[in-house]
């Protein structure tokens, strides 16, 4: 099959399946998900803890933890009008694409730094592995002092500093720099401010979007919080159970809520703004993957929820179309 | 409210920390400074602050984990801060709701030896039907039911919202007048959450317990404690405390009003907003931080009398720590606040 990729588009994942097949089942992670990645833009994946979508963002630099693999479905890179389908890539490509194409800032910034590494040493480790072993000492410091300059940290301090030295927002700083350092075309931001307090998170947030900004790198960022998503966004896909179930720009999803999860989750956030009374709360509990009830898997927590919901399985979004919304009543609630 | 005696009181509470490796005493980290509040009956107060700000380590003061180095704490009445550790141990009005519920729980004993060990122990004349009764009403009050299927189950076989409430059932097993909630959903998914704070605005009415909830997410703080206090603390002192709604509506210290202006709202038209009225996105150092006022170091409004001292000043709306109010701005930090 083949496509011709959308020029607006620099990363698509289409139709993509991904499964762990463990010793005595397999579970399905993610169930033909099709999404696009606008160039330039900051597309936002929400979904609760098991929904699939460090999984599915993991597959766009091949690192899904053993043993999930792509068992259906193409991801496919636009490298300047050329189609570059990552699942398909040899190892030693791989290498090359990971980091120079698409980078990626890891949840627990604590654990993602080497702690017996000082922070300079990750950045040159890098960037010998990329090419630039020739490259002179004095030339990588002041890359490297460049990148931390431009995430705001003291410089003289933090480069000599092993990660312990450093607090929980300056390592993600120190993370969201190193995901620069080889002008990536995408970074893949998950859950970046998840263990830090408001203000640190305001901080990153301003920071990236700096960066999205003026080098015009495209961004994929997973959340739970949906409030982080209005704030931030241009583009939401929102993710349940594995699969998408809407997709759209931040404000037409926002305004309209047409899907009853989306409407659910955002009708479940508490604001500091507005009445706490509107405040609702979604009934039952997020889907065991192993057992998905039959027909639309958000069927039993719907409150829309009617007799073909119970026994087939809306439609999933493909990537020609993802403006119909994975719901019978699409549109009709 | 304030008409009736505080179910809890501290007065002047301070707390040191001895500083790894260092036997001088000077150097000891001093992480409250003369903390005074009042927990009133059936009340919900909230502290927020920063990670590193001390509000866990409040919290455990007042629950009795921790004894203060100095300063007193007065429960009904009675000073409590000088109790031994064998009568703390029968001081089983306050209890403690952990962050995350997975630690909190031990491992090898089902739900039923972890919520049974804590009844015995504090009532030993009970008989076993009797626990059993009690914990059966137990669980239908945090809604996990059919409660025969939750007892049997190890925590790992829970989801973490169940095991939430499994740690909320403990809690309020021994009855008790106060529960301190350290963080309780941080760790929840979102379309959990909202029902656990019902849960707990529910206790809060149907038993008439008091709440300490522990947090800095002010969103939440403000759907649970809709009609109660918010305390915000900074570097191991009260900044600010009033009524929650008085105070988002009309933040009066420079941090609060931070702290107001980076919770994101979850409503893409709020997308403009200016810079945060702050000079450093770093927390000061509670190790090295001079006498005065500890916001020094990022407030935009300083003045060089703030390293002196610094004192509360009594507005109508919050009693804020800080010596240029006048400097301050005042009302909403959104303007369409109404909208």
């Amino acid at each position: 099959m083949v496509i011709n990729m959308n020029k607006e588009n620099i990363v698509e994942f289409r139709d993509v399946s991904i499964a762990y097949p463990l010793k005595k089942f397999t579970l399905q992670a993610v169930t033909n998900a099709s999404l696009p990645l606008k160039k330039g833009m900051i597309t936002a994946l929400v979904g609760e803890s098991g929904s699939g979508k460090t999984t599915l963002a993991s597959s766009l630099i091949q690192c899904i933890s053993e043993p999930g693999k792509v068992v259906g479905g193409d991801i496919v890179f636009n490298d300047n009008g050329n189609e570059i389908f990552i699942n398909k890539l040899k190892d030693k490509e791989l290498r090359k694409f990971r980091w120079e194409k698409v980078s990626m800032v890891f949840q627990a910034a604590q654990s993602a730094l080497n702690p017996v590494m000082k922070v300079k040493d990750h950045f040159i480790e890098t960037m010998n592995q990329h090419g630039m072993k020739k490259v002179t000492m004095e030339e990588k410091e002041a890359k490297i002092k460049k990148l931390l300059n431009f995430v705001k940290l003291d410089v003289d301090r933090v480069m000599d500093s092993y990660p312990h030295e450093l607090s929980g927002g300056m390592k993600q700083r120190v993370m969201i720099a190193f995901a620069l350092l080889l002008d990536p075309e995408v970074i893949i931001l998950d859950e970046p401010t998840t263990a830090l307090d408001v203000i640190t998170q305001y901080f990153i947030f301003t920071l990236l979007k700096k960066i999205n900004k003026e080098m015009g790198i495209s961004m994929l960022l997973m959340t739970h919080d949906i409030s982080v998503v209005a704030k931030f966004a241009d583009y939401v896909a929102v993710m349940y159970g594995g699969r998408i179930m809407e997709y759209g720009d931040v404000h037409y999803i926002f305004k309209n809520r047409y899907h009853p999860y989306t409407r659910g989750l955002i009708g479940a956030t508490p604001s500091i703004l507005g009445s706490t009374k509107d405040i609702e709360a979604i009934e039952g509990n997020p889907p065991n993957l192993l057992d998905l009830p039959k027909g639309c898997i958000f069927n039993p927590r719907c409150k829309y929820c009617q007799k073909i919901c119970q026994e087939q399985e809306p439609e999933s979004l493909s990537i020609d179309n993802m403006s119909k919304g994975k719901c019978h009543f699409y549109k009709e609630i | 409210m304030e008409n009736t005696a505080p179910l809890m009181s501290l007065k002047k509470v301070n707390m040191y920390f001895k500083k790894p490796g260092s036997v001088l005493k000077d150097s000891n980290i001093h992480v409250l400074r003369d903390i005074d509040l009042d927990i009133y009956p059936g009340e919900i107060v909230a502290l927020v602050g920063e990670s590193g700000c001390g509000k866990t380590t409040l919290g455990k003061i007042i629950t009795g984990l921790y004894r203060p180095t100095k300063g007193d704490i007065f429960f009904n009445g009675e000073n409590v801060s000088g109790l031994f550790n064998k009568k703390i141990n029968s001081f089983n009005q306050v209890q403690f709701i952990q962050q995350d519920g997975y630690a909190a729980l031990n491992p090898v004993r089902t739900i039923y030896q972890s919520l049974y060990a804590p009844i015995k122990t504090h009532n030993k004349k009970l008989k076993k039907a009797e626990i059993d009764k009690k914990i059966d009403e137990l669980m239908n009050l945090v809604g996990l039911i059919p409660a025969e299927q939750f007892l049997i189950k190890y925590p790992h076989q829970l989801s973490g919202g169940q095991r939430q409430r499994i740690l909320m059932a403990r809690a309020i097993s021994l009855e008790p007048k106060l529960i301190v909630a350290d963080e309780p959903v941080s760790m929840i998914d979102v379309s959990l959450r909202l029902s656990l704070l019902n849960l707990m605005k529910d206790l809060n009415k149907k038993l008439n317990m008091s709440f300490v909830y522990i947090s800095h997410d002010l969103s939440t703080t403000r759907y649970i404690a809709e009609s109660g206090r918010v305390v915000v603390m900074y570097l191991g002192e009260i900044i600010e405390t009033g009524k929650i709604g008085d105070v988002i509506a009309n933040p009066r210290h420079p941090y609060t009003r931070a702290l107001i202006q980076a919770v994101p709202i979850p409503d893409p038209d709020y997308k403009a907003n200016e810079d945060l009225p702050l000079k450093s996105m770093e927390l000061g150092n509670i190790e090295h931080r001079h006498i005065g006022c500890g916001f020094c170091n990022r407030c935009p409004y300083f003045e060089d009398i703030c390293t002196q001292k610094v004192n509360y000043v009594h507005t109508e709306t919050s009693d804020v720590l800080c010596n240029n109010l006048n400097k301050v701005p005042t009302g909403a930090v959104y303007k369409t606040y109404n909208k």
